[in-house]
């Protein structure tokens, strides 16, 4: 059974005002696991964010200079970085007066282990649906 | 072993877990179509969860949340799109804001469940999870992170390794 903590990204990120960003606990116990997958998954739909996170893995990367690379808005590309880092992705940090992009390797390894953790949250429910089942025949008997 | 198989398969974004029970397909079908025996496997023990409303029909919602250790109460709905008992369940699995209404802020993930009699009194269940994106999902497993790191990490050897050679 895998053992890790989520990227602190992923622990601090409030969810819609539910109480689940100070849980430190490790993930595979956590049950919503699925959520985390999704915001991964969903930081991960759109073209621009993943060339955003291919970019800032060549090299820390400013804003601004990353959002010469598109054709749309400041503020748009500042939205993307945001997602990303609400993703755990990448962290936002300034240097001087830069603010620049990093990717966050912990968040990137918790990403490729989700899959997995996906799994093992389908086979505890599998073993509870067997139990379910067993009781009930227990009793019958 | 219960568990028979379990297919993850990045390009087509998937995973497939195909389970088998000592039980008819109709049994297994309640297990889904009963909200207080769903509300006994859905949740982890740590996270047991309660179905406050269940319409298990085409269009029809299920919407539960579980209570945390902590009494945190994470919410969640389902939006029935296939129901045809006790065959074939297609929906897709969402999260909800703490009053109810759905979160959009993330996509969700789409279920289907096929339920077949295997003979000997045995069932079959597949369940097959669906993710968003073909692109995501690639990024996520095929490429890129564990791949990219592994290279930058030799790459960084290899120079490690030149400037040994370079002052020796």
């Amino acid at each position: 059974m895998l053992t890790f903590r989520p990227a602190p990204g992923l622990r601090d990120r409030r969810l819609t005002g539910q109480s689940y960003n100070h849980m430190v606990v490790p993930m595979q116990v956590l049950p919503l696991q699925p959520v985390v997958i999704d915001r991964v998954l969903g930081a991960l739909a759109d073209a621009t964010r993943r060339d955003i996170l291919r970019r800032a893995m060549a090299g820390q990367k400013g804003v601004a200079e990353l959002a010469a690379h598109y054709p749309m808005s400041f503020a748009a590309v500042q939205k993307h970085v945001a997602i990303l880092e609400g993703a755990g992705l990448v962290s936002k940090e300034r240097t001087g007066r830069r603010k620049v992009v990093r990717t966050e390797m912990e968040g990137l390894r918790v990403a490729q282990r989700l899959l997995d953790q996906y799994e093992e949250l389908w086979r505890g429910r599998i073993d509870r649906m067997i139990s379910l089942i067993s009781e009930e025949k227990e009793y019958d008997a | 072993m219960t568990v028979t198989a379990v297919r993850k398969d990045p390009a087509a974004l998937t995973m497939t877990l195909t389970a088998e029970f000592d039980a008819s397909p109709e049994r297994v079908w309640q297990l889904w179509a009963d909200p207080r025996q769903l509300e006994r496997w859905w949740g982890p023990p740590t996270y047991p969860a309660t179905v406050t409303s269940h319409d298990l029909a085409p269009g029809g919602r299920v919407e539960y949340y579980m209570t945390g250790p902590e009494g945190d109460q994470p919410r969640g709905y389902w939006d029935l799109v296939e129901v045809d008992p006790p065959k074939r369940l297609a929906f897709l699995d969402r999260f909800a804001n703490a009053d109810g209404s759905p979160n959009d802020e993330f996509p969700g993930s789409e279920g289907t469940v096929t339920i077949e009699a295997i003979g000997d009194g045995r069932t079959r269940m597949e369940i097959l999870s669906r993710f968003p994106s073909t692109e995501a999902m690639e990024q996520l497993v095929a490429m890129g992170m564990e791949q990219g790191l592994t290279e930058a990490v030799g790459q960084i050897d290899a120079i490690l390794a030149e400037d040994a050679v370079a002052t020796s």
